[in-house]
C-alpha cells in the first residue's frame, strides 16, 4: 500500500429537495481519503447517505457542496477510473456471460480482441470459464454476482465502489464471494470502498472501517483493522480480536442500547 | 420442473386437448339435431364442410382468403413499424410524450373500427381503407407496450451504462432497445389478432373482396353454413399471423427461459 490517494471526499454535503419544498440534508461535511490498494468499509444506519456517497464518487450525482477526487482528478461526471457494483447483479439477460463481462469495455470501445482477452482472463480467474456462453438465468445468484464482479474489474478501474455487493446471496455463498473479492483486490492491488450493513464483513474485508451517523450523515468514527490476512476473510473470522472490533462497531451504531435500527444489524 | 414430469405434462395435456376437440366436433355434428335446433341457426359440422367444398368451386374462396390475408399482413407490418417507431421516439423524448399523451389517450379510447366508413369514403372500395383500419388498430398496443417498456427499464441499468461513460445512443442500443423486446413482442401478439378484426370490419363496411365481404354476402343469402366457413377461415388467418409472430419471438427472445408450450 502506497501513500498515493486514490479516492478522496472533501467536505461533501448533499441536500435533496423534498416534496414539501423543504430541503433534506442527507450528508453533511463528509471528508475522508482512501489510499492506493486500501480497502475501506463504510457502515451506518439505513438512510445515512452511504449510497449517495457512492453515487458522488462514481460521478452519477454531483454533491451540493464539496468535491470528490479520484486519482487526483476532480469528479465531474462518470469517468473511467471508477467502477461500481451493487447488490443487484445488473446482468443483461440478452447477453451471454462473456458478453456481460465485456459490457463496460465495449462501451469504452476497446478493440474486440482485447475485450475478449479480458473477459476470458477474468472468467477463468473467477472459475466461470465454462459458463462464458451461458445466459444469466442459467446461473445461480452467487455466480451471477461473480460475473458482476468480473464486469466491474474488466474496465480495469483504479477504484471499485461496492454497494452491499453480497447482501442478496445466502450466507455460505457470501463467505466464498467475500474471499474471492478479497483475493482479487489483493492480487490486482485495487482500491475499494465497500458499503455494507454486515459488521463482520466490514471487519474481515477491510483495512479501515468508517462509521456514519444517522441523517444528516457524517463520519463519527474511524477504526483501523489491525489484523493479518486481509486477503483471506474466512481465516480472519477466526481471529479473536474480530469480536472486539464488531462490538465496538455495534456500540458506535447504538445497536443493543436502543431499539434496533431497521437494517443496521449484522 | 424436471424433464420427465414436463414430458408427462405434455403427453397428458395433448391427450386432453385432442379429447376436447373430438367432443366439440361430435357435439357440433349431432348436438343441433338432438336439441332440435334448425340447421339455418346452427348447421351441423358435415353441412359446413360441404359448404366449404362448394365455396371453393363457386365463390373463389381462396382468392378472398388471400386478399384478407394480404391486407392483414400489410396492415400489421406497417402498423407495428409505426407503433414501435413512434413508441421509441416518444420514449426518448419525455417532453413530446407529455405534450402528446392526452391526444394519444383519446385516439386510443376511440373505437378504431368506427373509422372504417370514413376511410371508405376517402379511398373507395379498394384494399386501402381495410389496411388503414388494420394499421390504426395495430398501432396502439405496439406503441403503448414500447413506451411502457422504455419507462420501466431499471434505472440502475442505465446508471451502470452511464458510469461506464455510455453515450445516449449507446444507452438506447445496448440497454433500452433490447430491454423493450419482450413487451414489444407482447404488443405484436395482440396486434396480430387485432389486425384481422380491423381488416374484417373494413371489408364488412364496403367492397366486394375478402372474407369480410363473404360474411355479409352469406348473411344476405341467409346462408348460415357460409358464415360459419368464413369465420373458420378468418380464425385460420389470425392464427397463422399469431404463429408467425411467435416464431419470430422465439428467435429474437431465445435467451429467455423456455416456457411450457401452454404459455404460447
Amino acid at each position: 500500500m502506497s501513500d498515493v490517494i486514490r479516492l478522496e471526499y472533501r467536505d461533501i454535503t448533499m441536500r435533496f429537495a423534498q416534496g414539501t419544498g423543504k430541503m433534506l440534508t442527507a450528508i453533511s461535511g463528509v471528508s475522508f481519503a482512501v489510499r492506493d490498494g486500501e480497502v475501506v468499509s463504510l457502515i451506518g444506519p439505513s438512510g445515512c447517505g452511504k449510497s449517495t456517497l457512492l453515487n458522488i464518487g462514481s460521478g452519477l450525482s454531483a454533491p451540493s457542496e464539496g468535491q470528490a477526487f479520484v486519482d487526483g482528478e476532480r469528479v465531474e461526471g462518470p469517468n473511467a477510473h471508477v467502477a461500481f457494483m451493487l447488490q443487484k447483479d445488473l446482468l443483461l439477460p440478452w447477453r451471454t456471460i462473456a458478453e456481460n463481462v465485456m459490457f463496460g469495455v465495449e462501451i469504452q470501445r476497446l478493440p474486440l480482441a482485447e475485450r475478449k482477452r479480458r473477459a476470458q482472463t477474468l472468467l477463468e480467474s473467477l472459475g466461470l470459464a465454462e459458463f462464458s456462453g451461458h445466459y444469466p438465468h442459467q446461473l445461480s445468484g452467487g455466480m451471477r454476482q461473480r460475473v458482476a464482479l468480473a464486469r466491474t474489474l474488466a474496465v480495469d478501474p483504479s477504484v471499485l465502489l461496492l454497494d452491499e455487493p453480497f447482501s442478496a446471496v445466502d450466507a455460505q455463498t457470501r463467505m466464498v464471494l467475500q474471499r474471492e473479492l478479497a483475493q482479487t483486490l489483493k492480487r490486482a492491488g485495487k482500491t475499494a470502498l465497500l458499503i455494507t450493513h454486515d459488521l463482520l464483513e466490514a471487519v474481515t474485508l477491510s483495512d479501515r472501517v468508517l462509521v456514519m451517523s444517522k441523517r444528516p450523515g457524517h463520519i463519527i468514527d474511524e477504526i483501523k483493522i489491525e489484523l493479518p490476512g486481509r486477503d483471506n476473510p474466512i481465516a480472519r473470522r477466526r481471529e479473536p480480536k474480530v469480536a472486539e472490533y464488531v462490538a465496538r462497531l455495534m456500540d458506535r451504531l447504538d445497536i443493543g442500547g436502543t431499539p434496533l435500527e431497521a437494517g443496521a444489524t449484522a | 420442473m424436471s424433464n420427465a414430469s414436463r414430458n408427462a405434462l405434455v403427453r397428458r395435456g395433448t391427450a386432453a386437448s385432442v379429447a376436447v376437440l373430438v367432443v366439440f366436433l361430435a357435439a357440433w355434428q349431432w348436438g343441433p339435431g338432438l336439441l332440435g335446433i334448425p340447421s339455418f341457426i346452427v348447421p351441423p359440422l358435415s353441412m359446413v364442410a360441404e359448404e366449404a367444398v362448394r365455396m371453393m368451386h363457386v365463390n373463389n374462396v381462396l382468392l378472398h382468403t388471400g386478399v384478407t390475408a394480404g391486407e392483414v399482413i400489410v396492415g400489421f407490418v406497417i402498423g407495428s413499424l409505426l407503433g414501435a417507431g413512434i413508441g421509441y421516439a416518444l420514449g426518448m423524448s419525455p417532453t413530446a410524450e407529455f405534450a402528446l399523451s392526452p391526444y394519444i389517450l383519446a385516439l386510443q379510447i376511440a373505437p378504431k373500427v368506427a373509422f372504417a366508413p370514413l376511410f371508405i369514403l376517402w379511398m373507395g372500395f379498394t384494399v386501402y381503407p381495410k389496411i388503414l383500419v388494420a394499421i390504426l388498430i395495430v398501432f396502439f398496443p405496439v406503441m403503448v407496450n414500447v413506451l411502457t417498456a422504455l419507462r420501466t427499464v431499471d434505472p440502475d441499468l442505465i446508471n451502470l451504462a452511464r458510469a461506464f461513460k455510455a453515450s445516449r445512443a449507446q444507452i438506447f442500443w445496448k440497454i433500452e432497445f433490447p430491454a423493450s423486446m419482450p413487451p414489444l413482442f407482447a404488443g405484436l401478439r395482440i396486434g396480430s389478432t387485432l389486425a384481422v378484426v380491423g381488416v374484417v370490419v373494413g371489408e364488412l363496411v364496403g367492397g366486394n373482396m375478402g372474407l369480410g365481404y363473404l360474411l355479409s354476402f352469406g348473411e344476405g343469402q341467409a346462408n348460415t353454413p357460409m358464415v360459419f366457413v368464413t369465420i373458420l377461415l378468418l380464425t385460420l388467418v389470425g392464427g397463422i399471423a399469431y404463429l408467425l409472430v411467435i416464431l419470430l419471438e422465439m428467435r429474437v427472445l431465445h435467451y429467455l427461459p423456455k416456457r411450457a408450450l401452454g404459455g404460447l
